[in-house]
């Protein structure tokens, strides 16, 4: 027996981060008294060396490497590098708050490394055993991380509920792949998609199966049935954590869903559409008509956030059984709206953090009264955010609206169209009340703003964006367009 | 002789009683990692059948992997139970009732 040592090259930037978890862990080990800021500007560092690797091995060859269990593509490589990039931006908002609570010890950037590794090796998996792996290495870090604060109550319950509901949804999907391995006896997804495409699979057992791995799926994509734990660990964790835990994961659980949908059970896709409108039909009312009754901004944006991971899947279930062009274009719009998302909440927990300091916490909505006479600038910053989010047109929620309601209705969903039509106004008076608190009423209390100036101009960079992107939104959606025609999945 | 359905339907059973185990139990939190523990040794048994009767090795590779993490996934629960236990003083899971809306 003779053994191939794989090509390591395509997985270069997931070695770097490797390795840099572990440079971070000895190295703030040894340098106790300046592990802290160590640990900050060695996790900077490694996300900024793995965008650049990331950019310079974008290429739309694709590339099976570990013998199969890896595949390096342009999709695999935007999504890395739009998670990097959250990642970044994610750990500078947090800096200064972690800072004032004492809670920037080394290992929260040490698990931040961690679950961003995790979040790679399941954005480039193409093998059940990777994807497993990676989810749940960041599903691990981030129970943790929602523990974070762990001498505050609500931070630990936050904590043990996530994992607890995680766990059972680990446990679901686990189940799911065990059937669909048992159906197909292939762990590859390329060979799942194979053996369901040549008859060969046991059909009963294969969407016995596959109904496990849609609950899966949906638990870690925070969409109605399975949303249960969002609101709670929202708003239970610290706000730095709700800010990671609302960006980069969705985009990996994206990925996820896309790997073993779209990529090892298209053969399905009639199948896993139909649960997919339930749970997208059923997230959007939910999560706009309980968004309507919180007084809480971090479970607000919870509820946001269910329904906006319902818009996304609208997307995702809109592609399959149809033309192969058509196929691209729902996907690419379903992925268009998880970044235009992942910039959006970026922008909206960053507020957040901006209006907190030292002892206080801006946790409620009503913390925004007034904060045009606080800050202008901040204001407009935040009305950007807000109108984005409700989809009001020329900013780039509205684009990733329009993308996903455009592939649902061709793919002849007119009814959920409606739907989502009708609850997305329905859930533009929350976003919109925040307008209105921020511009007509009287301010709580007058405090100056007094946020760190990185994340100050960090802020408005991000807030900015998301109007620029929104006036050309052609540019990301073409590149998503091509990452996933250069992709593995056909229609 | 013992066939692949009778694997199949002991590891649905424990599948099963570690699903009904997190959401029946409300007394213990212990209990609640057990149940989910139950849950992943369920999926084992899957794969190792489907991987005897289908002389395929990947399947029980994979158990040794589940194996280490539900080891790394218990270390971190029962981690975080010690941690809202120094908190809260109780590990009963009604009492975890703080965060509602």
């Amino acid at each position: 027996m003779n053994f191939a040592a794989p090509d390591f090259f395509p997985a270069a930037a997931e070695i770097f981060v490797a390795v840099m978890a572990l440079a971070v862990m000895l190295s703030t080990t040894f340098a106790r008294n300046i592990a802290r800021s160590l640990a900050y500007a060695l996790a900077q560092f490694t996300l900024l060396v793995t965008a650049f690797i990331t950019i310079f091995t974008l290429d739309t060859v694709v590339i099976n490497d570990f013998g199969g269990m890896f595949v390096h593509d342009l999709l695999g490589g935007i999504l890395k590098l739009v998670v990097c990039f959250a990642m970044m931006i994610a750990l500078l908002y947090g800096r200064a708050y972690l800072a004032e609570r004492r809670l920037d010890r080394p290992e929260y950037y040490l698990l931040a490394l961690l679950m961003m590794l995790g979040m790679m090796v399941m954005i480039t998996a193409n093998h059940l055993l990777p994807l497993y792996i990676g989810l749940e290495m960041m599903s691990l870090s981030l129970y943790a991380l929602a523990a974070f604060d762990r001498d505050n109550a609500c931070s630990t319950e936050a904590g043990m509920k996530y994992f607890v509901l995680g766990a059972l949804a680990s446990g679901l999907l686990l189940y799911g792949m065990s059937m669909v391995y048992g159906a197909t006896g292939a762990l590859e997804l390329p060979a799942v998609a194979q053996a369901v495409a040549g008859q060969t699979a046991n059909k009963t057992v294969l969407l016995f199966g596959l109904v496990f791995l849609v609950a899966g799926i949906s638990f870690k994509l925070g969409v109605a049935p399975f949303h249960m734990w969002v609101p709670d660990v929202y708003q239970g964790a610290p706000t730095p954590v709700t800010l990671i835990l609302s960006s980069a994961p969705k985009l990996a659980a994206f990925a996820l869903a896309l790997r073993l949908l779209a990529v090892a059970l298209p053969g399905l896709a009639g199948h896993w559409q139909t649960m997919l409108m339930l749970v997208a039909a059923a997230s959007i009312v939910l999560g706009n008509l309980a968004a309507l009754v919180q007084h809480n901004i971090k479970r607000m944006l919870a509820y946001s956030g269910i329904s906006h991971m319902g818009f996304m899947l609208l997307g995702l279930l809109s592609g399959g059984g149809g033309t192969a062009d058509s196929t691209i274009v729902a996907y690419s719009g379903a992925m268009f709206y998880a970044i235009a998302y992942a910039l959006m909440t970026l922008a909206a927990f960053g507020m957040v953090m901006l209006l907190s300091r030292a002892g206080f916490d801006a946790g409620e909505i009503e913390d925004f009264k007034g904060l045009n006479r606080r800050s202008p600038w901040f204001a407009v910053l935040m009305l950007f955010v807000m109108f984005s989010m409700a989809g009001i047109p020329f900013f780039i929620g509205f684009f990733a609206k329009f993308a996903v309601l455009e592939a649902v209705i061709a793919a002849g969903h007119l009814w959920l169209a409606a739907l989502a039509v009708v609850m997305s106004l329905i859930g533009a008076f929350y976003y919109l009340r925040i307008v209105k608190l921020m511009y007509f009423d009287e301010p709580l209390d007058n405090a100056p703003i007094s946020a760190s100036p990185e994340l100050q101009l960090m802020l408005s960079v991000n807030g900015v964006a998301i109007a620029a992107l929104g006036l050309m939104p052609g540019t990301l959606l073409s590149l998503c367009r091509t990452a996933l025609a250069a992709s593995s999945i056909t229609g | 002789m013992l066939s692949l359905s009778h694997y199949l339907i002991l590891g649905a059973i424990l599948f099963s009683i570690g699903v009904m185990g997190i959401f029946l139990n409300r007394k213990n939190l212990i209990v609640l990692l057990m149940a989910i523990e139950l849950m992943l040794l369920a999926v084992n048994i899957n794969f190792i059948a489907f991987s005897h009767y289908m002389n395929d090795i990947a399947g029980q590779v994979f158990v040794f992997f589940i194996l280490a993490v539900a080891a790394a996934e218990s270390a971190i629960g029962l981690a975080i139970l010690i941690a809202m236990f120094r908190n809260l003083g109780t590990i009963h899971v009604d009492d975890l009732d703080s965060l509602k809306g």
